[in-house]
């Protein structure tokens, strides 16, 4: 089911093409070009208001990648492990805004993870994806803080460290929508961007992004192949917007399905065991088991409509603070003349 | 009236953390109340409670208000101290012991008044808590009868302070009493006194920090982001006692701001980089290792020309060791701060007016030319009391810079984010949000080329940074122009900034009644405007003052007027302490062969 008219526009009236970006400079075959690519099908889905979007990234081969997707949108390419403090300003400032992050696992799990954790624990409304490789690719090959235990390296370096779990991360500071997922299969991706597109807080999607030059040997836990052979995923998933009125019809007890906040509605339909992605718990035991048995489960791993935007604790003017007039942010002569009385009598 | 009415100073001496402030500022706004001119430095420690602490006030009928070596009067109320303390008081001073602290045997031309502050405070308050913070309300009230206050400016003063809260205002001025009237039946007045006279009438007394929270609240500031640090953090939180105040909906309680607190400077840049590319007009302020740690940012922030607004308040260096003093050492770190060619735009406050001015200022230029304004104040500026003319409010509309809307780009047939369009170095800007095709463009750093695309070519890159070095010269002719005084038969200059100027005023009138008549050029801001070369052309040789060790501004000086570096001399202090009159004028007497007094 795809929410897209049948003339090539979506409901704002634009097509595919109107979602597209500079061509990338990338390798050919990297995962982070089938992410780019479910970015824009994702976003013309979702009818996204390119000049309403805001694109953000730090450094890295993941980070250049906002160059190719939405060229009408403002884009902003920051400094490395730093795109968290720059979303925040840019979602205080005009709340009106949908911002769409993109950093990778040395950007977010190495140099930004402290942005990155306080960005998740203020609950900035913004899709934050990590493309994540393992690898430093624009480096040239050094292992990033998300590389497995035991997984090689193209010099035949083994990684010894524990991995760095952005997830379970996330889920530990009370992110309202954690998800992980493969650039090799869109199918699931799509889905999950558009729901994390309609989230109203920070919505993280871990995505595994096999890196074709530096990470794809044997040997590698994050090659092609082994994240294929081990991708588990929990569940089907559906989103259906709120302004489509689609029912999806499954057996009692095959699915569960997730209201957010702007009515839109995620339907998870079941591949297994039963899986309640509203409970934080659950999620954490599900990733570990996983790891151990050396699987990447995927899917919406933890979901919480309900928790309040960072912009709600701030209490903020309706209208964005970066289109106020003068009138309303420069205090009155009256104003001014009774603090000056107050600095003269010492009761200011 | 005697020598000693109305010019002399009190030093005392408490433990911080023992609600000394309260008592110092009402004896500071008592004499302020009685029309003398005062100022009120506080030399205070990194810690929170136990340790040394030191409040002067200056009293100046003649209204200078830098710090005075001198040490006039003395309370010491701290034991761990008092030996050093009543050992650096000089030949006819006062020291007001409370019993109980060590003395030495002290020479019999100074005047000893013992006070049994314990004693006094004893029956007022029964919490042995309580009692630690109102003793110091009794030194008030003993201070008071023996310099000859107006008692009831003293019970106005600390009224204006406890007001609000009258179970401690009785407490407190209990304790007054108590002190006035046991100096009453046993002191007899000191040789120092407080004469009334009218040279406060208007006037007020605030801190810089408070004043630049003022400047940016008048400004328009819609965000600030920022990470705890002294000597910073106090124009942060005042910052957000007006903005609370006065910006947010009585009925709604909307707010027209958003504040902050980062978990880092670095964040706290990043922060006001996002909101000021999306239009907020944003700022942060910090201290000299906040400012290490926004390099990275600020020099991606000149190179994608993103506005900002970073105050710092500079104290002396990194880490722990004297974070609670002062100094101008973080100019040139400041000025070429970050890796490549970057150079910033400095604004130089001298006075809490200054400071005032410039925090609106600094937005407007920060827009106008689309970089990183730094205001560089400091800790003696920033945290100290001044004494000021009431602020101006602002008579001009804010100046936005150039930000192109839908309206303006529909009647565009392109857009392109860097070029110079008008030939002053100053391209165009779009907002996020704005609902026009041509607005979107992609913020990177270095390498781009007019229209934002990604490029290497040398030869583009070449061309943006020439027009980067371009918009600098653009903004010298717009920034704040140095203060000047031409002296008629002056053949020397003095050139200051800062927190410097007040010393520098006491100094030249004291040169002069020696009989050495100096030019003097107050810089407000760099990149440096034309007067500046004139001045130093127009004499023999000037004096350039600074609080560094490593003479900076005379450094910069002499890399923008190479052919006139021969004339620069300078006089430097860096000790930690505000800079005093007295020091530029051994100096400057030293090398002119003029005696000093």
């Amino acid at each position: 089911m795809t929410p897209v008219e049948t003339n090539g526009k979506n409901r704002i009236g634009l097509t595919v093409a109107d979602y597209k970006g500079a061509k990338s400079t990338l390798c050919p075959g990297c995962g982070h070009d089938a992410i780019t690519g479910s970015i824009i099908q994702a976003a013309f889905e979702a009818g996204l208001e390119p000049h309403r979007v805001a694109k953000l990234s730090g450094i890295g081969c993941s980070s250049k990648t906002p160059a190719y997707f939405i060229s009408r949108s403002h884009g902003f390419n920051a400094v490395h492990g730093r795109m968290p403090s720059v979303a925040t300003g840019v979602s205080v400032a005009n709340r009106g805004l949908t911002l769409l992050g993109v950093s990778g696992d040395g950007d977010t799990a190495s140099i930004g993870l402290g942005q990155f954790l306080h960005m998740v624990r203020r609950n900035v409304p913004l899709l934050y994806i990590v493309e994540n490789n393992g690898v430093y690719g624009l480096t040239k090959g050094q292992f990033s803080a998300t590389a497995d235990v035991g997984s090689k390296a193209k010099s035949g370096r083994v990684n010894e460290l524990m991995p760095i779990d952005v997830c379970t991360l996330a889920i530990e500071l009370g992110c309202g929508f954690v998800a992980r997922s493969f650039s090799g299969d869109p199918k699931q991706l799509r889905p999950i961007l558009k729901a994390a597109m309609s989230h109203r807080g920070t919505a993280v999607v871990d995505v595994i992004s096999p890196c074709v030059t530096f990470n794809n040997h044997e040997g590698s836990t994050k090659s092609y192949l082994n994240v294929k052979e081990h991708d588990a995923p929990l569940h089907d998933i559906t989103f259906i917007p709120s302004y489509e009125n689609i029912e999806v019809d499954y057996a009692p007890g095959e699915s569960r399905e997730v209201t957010l906040h702007d009515g839109s509605r995620i339907t998870l339909k079941k591949l297994g065991q039963d899986y309640d992605p509203g409970d934080a718990l659950q999620a954490l035991e599900t990733i570990h088991h996983g790891r151990r048995e050396d699987k990447f489960v995927t899917g919406l791993l933890y979901v919480d409509p309900e928790k309040e935007p960072f912009e709600n604790d701030l209490k903020l003017v309706e209208a964005p603070l970066a289109t106020l007039p003068l009138e309303r942010v420069r205090p009155s002569r009256e104003v001014l003349a009774e603090v000056m009385a107050g600095l003269m009598t010492g009761s200011a | 009236m005697t020598a000693t009415t109305n010019d002399f100073s009190i030093h005392v001496a408490t433990v911080n953390g023992s609600g000394s402030q309260t008592a110092n500022t009402t004896l500071l706004r008592a004499i302020f109340q009685m029309g003398v001119p005062v100022s009120g430095k506080n030399l205070f420690p990194s810690n929170i409670a136990g340790l040394p602490t030191w409040f002067t006030i200056r009293v100046s009928e003649e209204g200078y208000l830098a710090r005075t070596r001198r040490n006039d009067v003395l309370v010491a109320m701290n034991p761990e101290t008092s030996l050093e303390d009543i050992a650096a008081m000089g030949p006819g001073s006062i020291l007001i012991l409370s019993e109980g602290v060590p003395v030495p045997a002290i020479p019999a031309d100074r005047t000893v008044y013992k006070i049994p502050f314990n004693k006094l405070v004893e029956p007022l308050v029964q919490d042995a808590k309580l009692r630690k913070l109102v003793v110091n309300m009794v030194y008030v009230g003993v201070v008071c009868h023996i310099l000859g206050l107006d008692a009831q400016e003293v019970d106005r003063a600390l009224t204006g302070q406890l007001g609000k809260k009258p179970k401690a205002l009785d407490m407190n001025r209990a304790a007054v009493n108590a002190g006035a009237e046991y100096a009453v039946q046993n002191l007899k007045p000191a040789p120092f006194g407080v004469e009334r006279r009218n040279k406060t009438a208007g006037k007020i007394l605030i801190e810089g920090n408070q004043a630049g929270a003022l400047g940016a609240l008048f400004g328009g500031v819609t965000f600030l982001s920022w990470y705890p640090i002294t000597p910073s953090s106090s124009l942060a939180e005042s910052l957000q006692m007006y903005l609370e105040r006065y910006r947010r909906d009585p009925q709604t309680k909307e707010a027209t701001f958003a504040i902050i607190q980062a978990e880092d400077e670095i964040a706290a840049i990043g922060m006001v980089l996002g909101a000021s590319w999306t239009g907020a007009r944003a700022m942060t302020t910090t201290s000299g290792p906040g400012l290490s740690l926004m390099t990275e940012f600020t020099g991606f922030a000149y190179y994608a020309e993103i506005p900002a607004v970073i105050w710092d308040i500079q104290r002396v260096g990194p880490s722990t060791g004297l974070p609670t003093r002062t100094s101008q050492a973080d100019l040139l770190s400041t000025v070429f701060m970050s890796h490549g060619d970057t150079k910033h735009i400095v604004l130089l406050p001298a006075t809490v007016e200054d400071c005032f001015t410039f925090g609106t200022r600094a937005f407007d230029l920060a827009e106008r030319f689309q970089t990183p304004v730094f205001v560089l104040s400091d800790l003696d500026i920033g945290m100290n009391t001044w004494m000021s003319d009431p602020f101006q409010y602002p008579e001009k509309a804010w100046d936005r810079g150039k930000v192109l809307d839908a309206a303006a780009l529909a009647k565009m047939p392109k857009f392109e984010r860097y070029r110079d369009v008008d030939g002053d170095g100053i391209p165009y800007r779009t907002l996020p949000g704005t609902d026009h095709p041509l607005a979107g463009y992609f913020t990177r750093g270095s390498g781009h080329d007019e229209r934002a695309f990604y490029t290497e070519n040398p030869e583009t890159y070449k061309r943006m940074l020439d027009r980067l070095a371009k918009k600098y010269e653009t903004a010298r002719a717009e920034v704040p122009p140095p203060w000047i005084e031409r002296v008629p038969g002056a053949k020397i200059g003095v050139l200051g900034f800062g927190s410097s100027h007040w010393g520098i005023v006491e100094a030249r009138d004291r040169l002069a009644e020696d009989g050495l008549l100096t030019h003097y050029l107050l810089l407000k801001a760099i990149p440096f405007s034309p007067e500046v070369r004139s001045f130093i052309e127009a004499c023999d040789k000037v004096y350039v003052v600074e609080q560094n060790r490593d003479a900076q501004m005379a450094s910069l000086l002499k890399m923008e007027y190479p052919e006139l570096a021969t004339k620069l001399r300078s006089i430097l202090h860096y000790d930690g302490l505000p800079i005093d009159a007295q020091s530029i004028l051994d100096q400057v007497a030293e090398r002119e062969g003029v005696l000093a007094r």
